[in-house]
């Protein structure tokens, strides 16, 4: 079927944007990201500097012959980014993966989490 | 203006030059396509491919997120419906913010009108990676077939 999608269109597929659910903690952010069709190997999430990246090829295993009558995915690739502010920890994201979603967690810095200040009296 | 519009019998290659010209003004060269969200988003959970060969007609729903034992997956009168509800997510701890909400939460429906030799009765389902694939095998008596003649010359 992707055989069929680049014969279609005259100029390289663009790649599809993940929709994302984005929330925020006490302790850092969560990002659910929707890629289905994405096989877990083949997905790259990647910090450069304060830039997030998520890419992943799309990878549907279907036969060679089949011939596309109709389709609303017409990319073969995800790729979004999102620019992280300094106060999260980018070198403990943690990644996972289920059912098609993509679950980050990144936590804020340590030295961003609110904390108290306790007061020396004497 | 645009060196494509030129007065031609086929409007709708002309229609669709202009289409092209304006998704690429609309898209530009760094920004990702939108192509996920053009589709009207309510009525399009989960964006369905279909293919087809000589043997079945294959659909792709893309339906990340639903549990298999969610979806109810119903043929009747050639029409074959895809239907289920992607429930909210449950939170262990109270959100303090929500920055984005993209994601299609609720329930869905969607239907495929099935080609008259499909063979309702061997469709078959499996979902994986957030896809649900629907194999609708073709009768095999619809299936293009040469008959020998019998008889002597």
């Amino acid at each position: 079927m992707s055989q069929s999608i680049e014969q279609t269109s005259h100029r390289p597929a663009a790649a599809l944007l993940p929709p994302v659910d984005i929330v925020e903690d006490s302790s850092g952010i969560t990002v659910f990201a929707d890629l289905p069709g994405v096989e877990p190997k083949d997905l790259s999430v990647d910090v450069d500097g304060r830039t997030l990246t998520i890419e992943a090829p799309l990878t549907l295993g279907e036969a060679k012959e089949l011939m596309s009558v109709y389709a609303e995915v017409r990319s073969n690739c995800y790729r979004r980014s999102f620019e992280l502010s300094s106060e999260l920890d980018t070198m403990n994201i943690v990644a996972d993966w289920k059912e098609g979603v993509l679950t980050l967690r990144i936590p804020r810095a340590e030295h961003a989490k609110p904390r108290k200040v306790e007061v020396r009296t004497g | 203006m645009y060196p494509s519009m030129r007065a031609s019998s086929d409007l709708f290659a002309n229609l669709e030059q202009f289409q092209d010209r304006l998704d690429e003004l609309l898209a530009g060269r760094s920004a990702p396509s939108s192509s996920i969200r053009a589709v009207g988003r309510a009525s399009a959970f989960p964006f369905l491919n279909v293919g087809t060969s000589a043997d079945a007609l294959e659909i792709y729903a893309f339906a990340p997120g639903v549990a298999p034992a969610e979806i109810e997956i119903t043929v009747e009168k050639g029409l074959l419906t895809i239907a289920g509800e992607r429930s909210k997510r449950s939170n262990e701890e109270k959100p303090v913010a929500t920055y984005a909400q993209e994601r299609f939460r609720g329930p869905f429906r969607r239907v495929v009108t099935l080609p008259d030799d499909a063979d309702a009765g061997r469709v078959e389902a499996n979902y994986g990676n957030g896809v649900l694939r629907i194999l609708v095998p073709k009768r095999e008596s619809a299936k293009a077939r040469r008959i020998a003649v019998s008889g002597q010359a």
